[in-house]
């Protein structure tokens, strides 16, 4: 069964052509790569997927659900979570703050409820707590939890836009460059992170540039050359098409 | 290798040098620069003894606060040293702390006992300021959203009781539930069309708002009055008795007061206030973990100007009359410096801005002309020193402190 379905997705920035009808379809349970040169519209493409952008033309379904033209919240609440590349933690809360607030299209308190603090009340928040605990030691942060976001060294943070990713229940979740500015020991932890993420269950998309964590962990592979996907396959595949070679080595003279 | 350790020793003689220079440099700076402020209204001659005496004393203040800073960390050590016996005896380290809480409780409730009544008079403006601020804080110190024409919510919220009450014969308590909803209303419609913009353009928005709803007061003659203000308001009745007198209407000021901080306390750490924090930190994060911005923005919006609402009704009972000149501009920029100065997000913070900034004007009355010169350079000072304001916003969660223990003890805190 098909859990994404990506047909003819196109985004124009006025004259720039950001993607051009890109289609794709991702199986419940895999984990998909999409790579390709700087500029290539890789995040465009996750942009357009969790409605932050609004693409031109094209459709998007997940779960046999149209959701081009969601509201974030919504595509959230349908079960799409994301990281992003430049990290976007909540800096001035508590890494604990991070994962509870991220609950929150899973939780329902209003705010009578919270002035009135009734029974039904307390036992979410408990709730909350006990799942954040859980979450954080998911990514091994449980240490930290009292230690407000920016004050977390890099690779940390990384983690914890994963735990609070994870924390909004996704079925779908789109990495953007994990391992970016990692040094190996770090990259082998995220991988073996992914993977645990895999066995949980969830579906996995990742943009990234380290063909070593690419070619090891994805079993589909996109690639995006200028917005246009120039080859789709398994490693093994994407390793030998002569498209991708001049793509990323430019062509031979 | 050597070398390079007689090269750090240098820059080190340089730091401390560096240092010592800004010891004496920094006091002669500040006061300079309240000297030069000082000068237009008192010629040469004073505005160069204010200069040479504020120098001195803002030196010694330093000389003594460096003195003082060595003297309290004896002190730490000895304090530790006690209250981790004491720990052992009462196992309860917060004790102090609760009894002056208590202490202060104590006092805030026996005011009218010992007062003047003009004392009195400013701590109920105080209140009121208060409510306002927290109201103000939901919005700018919570969720971010720069709101500079929040004066507009108090002057609905006053104008409502008024004309409810001169008009159709309406008391306080059925006034005041209408009056809020009339503000929490108009904070939504404000909200509306202002959510699509950010930052600087937000906040021309709203200031644009509340020079409308000023305009609207002054100009509207026939039901507000116009600028003559509309008069003969009731005060509130509790039991049948009118709250006329000074120190019942401070006794329901303070009681506003509590509910206003513990209901903004219970909606900030919620799910509500978390979204909301979550907002003013990152909207493009917040919005990709599921928050619907628009939507708490809105919240936001429609619950500060609750609160500015009710502190209108509350003020119009008080003064029992309105006039459009209690809600211009300024009025909304001196609850922003509240919020400011206290710390944007703080509660207790918020709370201590507003006594401080209804208070200190007035006494600094005695030197008249200058009070608002004098209390403007303090704001700036204040803003150069300590730009977070007076306290830091608290944590969002219940477990805050408990989770330590949760954790086995590793947590690690760096707010103080």
């Amino acid at each position: 069964m098909y859990l994404l379905e990506v047909r003819d997705l196109t985004k124009h920035f006025g004259g720039i052509r950001a993607i051009e009808e890109v289609r794709f379809r991702v199986m419940e349970g895999s984990i998909t790569s999409i790579i390709g040169p700087n500029g290539a519209g890789k995040t465009t493409l996750f942009n357009c997927l969790t409605g932050i952008t609004q693409p031109t033309k094209g459709r998007v379904s997940f779960l046999d659900t149209e959701i081009t033209g969601f509201r974030p919240s919504s595509i959230v609440k349908l079960g799409i979570a994301r990281t992003f590349q430049n990290i976007r933690l909540f800096k001035e809360m508590s890494v604990f703050e991070n994962i509870m607030v991220s609950q929150h299209c899973r939780t329902g308190a209003g705010l009578f409820a919270s002035i009135l603090r009734g029974n039904a009340f307390k036992k979410e928040e408990k709730i909350i707590e006990e799942k954040a605990l859980e979450y954080l030691e998911l990514v091994g942060l449980e240490d930290f939890a009292e230690t407000l976001s920016w004050n977390l060294p890099y690779g940390s943070q990384k983690r914890l836009e994963i735990a609070r990713a994870i924390a909004t229940e996704p079925r779908l979740m789109l990495l953007d460059e994990p391992t970016a500015g990692m040094n190996p020991q770090e990259t082998s932890e995220m991988m073996e992170l992914i993977k645990k993420l895999q066995e949980l269950g969830k579906t996995i998309i990742l943009i990234e540039h380290d063909m070593k964590v690419v070619m090891g962990i994805s079993e589909n592979i996109v690639v995006l050359d200028h917005g246009v996907r120039i080859a789709e396959g398994t490693p093994g595949e994407i390793r030998k098409n002569p498209l991708v070679i001049e793509a990323y080595l430019g062509k031979e003279h | 290798m050597r070398e390079q350790r007689a090269e750090s020793k240098e820059q080190r003689a340089k730091d401390t040098d560096k240092k010592r220079l800004g010891f004496v440099l920094r006091p002669v700076i500040i006061a300079l620069w309240l000297a030069l402020l000082f000068l237009p209204f008192r010629g040469i001659k004073d505005a160069l003894i204010l200069f040479v005496t504020l120098s001195i004393l803002l030196f010694i203040f330093r000389a003594l606060s460096g003195y003082a800073k060595t003297l309290t960390e004896k002190f730490n050590v000895i304090r530790q040293s006690v209250s981790s016996g004491l720990e052992t005896v009462y196992a309860r380290p917060k004790t102090p702390r609760f009894v002056a809480y208590l202490l202060l409780l104590g006092f805030i409730l026996s005011v009218p006992f010992f007062a003047k009544d003009y004392f009195i008079d400013v701590l109920i403006l105080a209140g009121i300021y208060v409510i306002l601020a927290q109201g103000l804080n939901v919005v700018v110190g919570f969720a971010g959203l720069l709101n500079l024409g929040f004066v507009a919510f108090y002057a609905i919220g006053a104008y409502s009781y008024a004309l409810l009450n001169t008009k159709m014969g309406l008391g306080f308590w059925s006034a005041l539930p209408l009056s809020v909803v009339l503000a929490s209303f108009s904070g939504f419609l404000l909200a509306v069309p202002a959510l699509r913009l950010k930052g600087d353009y937000l906040a021309i928005v709203t200031l644009g708002f509340g020079e409308i709803v000023r305009l609207v007061l002054n100009n509207w003659d026939s039901v507000t009055k116009g600028p003559n203000g509309i008069g003969g308001i009731e005060p509130p009745y509790l039991f049948a008795t009118p709250l006329g007198g000074l120190s019942y209407y401070y006794y329901f000021i303070l009681a506003f007061v509590a509910l206003t901080v513990f209901m903004v306390r219970r909606v900030y750490k919620s799910r509500t206030g978390r979204a909301w924090v979550a907002i003013r930190e990152d909207e493009i994060a917040s919005s990709s973990i599921g928050i619907n911005t628009t939507a708490y923005k809105l919240y936001a919006f429609a619950f500060g100007a609750f609160w500015a609402g009710a502190a209108g009704a509350l003020f119009a009972a008080k003064m029992q009359f309105v006039s459009p000149e209690s809600f211009t501009f300024m009025e909304s920029v001196l609850i922003l410096s509240m919020v400011i100065l206290g710390g944007l997000g703080s509660i207790p913070g918020v709370i201590l801005g507003a006594v401080i900034l209804v208070i200190l004007p007035e006494m600094l009355r005695e030197i008249q002309l200058y009070r608002m010169l004098a209390l403007g350079s303090g704001l700036v000072l204040l803003m150069i020193f300590r730009p977070q304001g007076l306290f830091r916003p608290g944590r969002l969660s219940r477990l805050a402190g408990e989770s330590r223990y949760l954790m086995g003890g590793k947590g690690v805190s760096f707010r103080s």
